[in-house]
């Protein structure tokens, strides 16, 4: 891979390959990866055998859960999400839109419970994939796409 | 039965449960009183009818009631937050009633706290206590609730009562729903999606008049509209008087949640079709069951 010669192989951790252009700059807010304490490495505009250019995100020391994985087909879903241990992939894995996305996204209606109370997060449940239809568990009010992309990537 | 959060929450045997139970209630048999337990009412927006229609129903079933009529009596207008009010609240209640004017707020704290919720009404779509009043009433009347023709006259859009009552119809099968309100005040669509029976939209009460067994009208607040003209223009056309029960069906029946301003002419109040006050009146029969079947176990 192009990237070797910028970013060293990570021993053990998460790497998320795939990523469409300049959408890898989102993914630490939807993962919260700033909160902890492992290296990130973030590679926007990388050469690509598949796509013409692509992102890529590296994790150091830590394995990516299901829930997490699946919040990235929010905004890369042909992303692949490689598992490293000791510098071999130990298991892929693709991004699959969630049923259940908790306390990411904001609820548009201003008259609900999760935009006036610190502790009520917001829970959207899926109603339909395509197009993306995420509902609130609170007051029933929709979002679709594009007001998830525009949450997600904080525009 | 645990909580009561949503109209969709309960099934059709436990909402004809509830029905034979305020029945028996109605008849005076006596029902198990539940002493040494106490309900905490906790409206956090004020409603003088519902929060006396609660507290009645409590105190004749031998139970203790506390709490607070708006938010200006409790901490909350002092920052407290509504999940800590619930807390408070839960040390030392049984059961929890919660008004409120926020989407959401009793099944929020329905996870806060173990303590049994009942939503007396919040934000802008649940009030389930009130539709089971609304279809017990529907039942009293035609001895069903399935097949008949409903009309829903008012605001549409905002309308808290309507909203629960047509989610808790998909729980029915009503033969069909007209609903019937000014363009500005219709039905939301993405609400409509969720409707599982025949319904039609228009703005003209007159068109479908002859068609529904029960006409359930609702107010059209003014506030909803830019200005009086409109609002007065709006309101003429959807006023319920002699005239219009005289074109309805022979055994059709009119409901209304209350308090009725001018959506429905006093001369009609005594008519055979005008059954909003035995509907208002069995509200204290409904949550009484409501208490029994939560707390009595
Ligand atoms: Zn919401």
């Amino acid at each position: 891979m192009d990237d070797t010669i910028m970013i060293n192989k990570i021993r053990h951790g998460t790497v998320i390959d795939h990523i469409p252009v300049r959408k890898a700059l989102m993914i630490p807010r939807i993962l919260r990866l700033t909160e902890g304490k492992d290296t990130i490495a973030i590679l926007v505009n990388a050469k690509s055998r598949l796509m013409d250019r692509k992102d890529i995100v590296k994790i150091e020391n830590r394995i990516l859960k299901d829930s997490e994985v699946n919040m990235l087909s929010l905004i890369a879903p042909g992303a692949t999400i490689n598992m490293i241990k000791d510098y071999k992939v130990a298991e892929k894995k693709s991004a699959v839109i969630p049923q259940r996305i908790e306390g990411l996204l904001k609820c548009p209606n201003g008259h609900c419970i999760t935009n006036h109370d610190p502790e009520a997060l917001t829970v959207f449940d899926l109603v339909t994939k395509s197009p993306l239809e995420m509902r609130c568990g609170y007051c029933n009010v929709s979002i679709d796409e594009s007001e998830a992309l525009k949450q997600v990537s904080g525009e | 039965m645990k909580n009561i959060i949503s109209s969709t929450d309960l099934g059709r045997k436990e909402i004809e449960e509830i029905f034979s139970l305020a029945s028996s209630i109605k008849k005076g048999k006596k029902v198990k009183a539940i002493r040494d337990k106490v309900v905490a009412l906790a409206f956090f927006e004020p409603s003088t009818r519902t929060f006396t229609s609660f507290d009645v129903a409590a105190k004749r079933l031998g139970l203790q009631t506390t709490g607070f009529r708006s938010e200006h009596e409790t901490s909350v207008a002092k920052e407290e937050t509504f999940a800590d009010t619930i807390r408070m609240l839960s040390s030392y209640a049984d059961c929890l009633v919660i008004r409120h004017k926020f989407d959401g707020a009793a099944k929020f704290a329905s996870q806060i706290t173990n303590r049994p919720i009942i939503n007396a009404g919040d934000g802008k779509r649940e009030h389930p206590t009130q539709s089971l009043i609304d279809l017990y009433t529907v039942l009293n009347s035609f001895g069903k609730i399935d097949g008949l023709r409903y009309g829903i006259v008012g605001d549409l859009k905002y309308g808290r009562a309507v909203h629960s009552l047509l989610s808790m119809l998909t729980t029915f099968k009503p033969r069909h729903v007209h609903l019937i309100s000014p363009r500005q005040l219709e039905m939301p669509k993405g609400f409509l999606k969720g409707l599982n029976y025949p319904y039609g939209e228009t703005e003209r009460l007159e068109s479908v008049i002859g068609d529904v067994d029960v006409l359930y009208a609702t107010r059209i607040q003014k506030e909803r509209f830019p200005d009086e003209i409109e609002y007065n223009k709006v309101k003429e056309s959807y006023r319920i008087d002699r005239d219009i029960v005289s074109r309805m069906k022979d055994k059709a029946i009119i409901l209304h949640p209350l308090p009725r301003v001018t959506e429905i002419s006093r001369d009609v109040d005594a008519t055979e079709k005008a059954k909003y006050f035995e509907q208002a009146g069995n509200g204290v029969p409904i949550r009484m069951a409501l208490y029994s079947k939560i707390l009595g176990g």
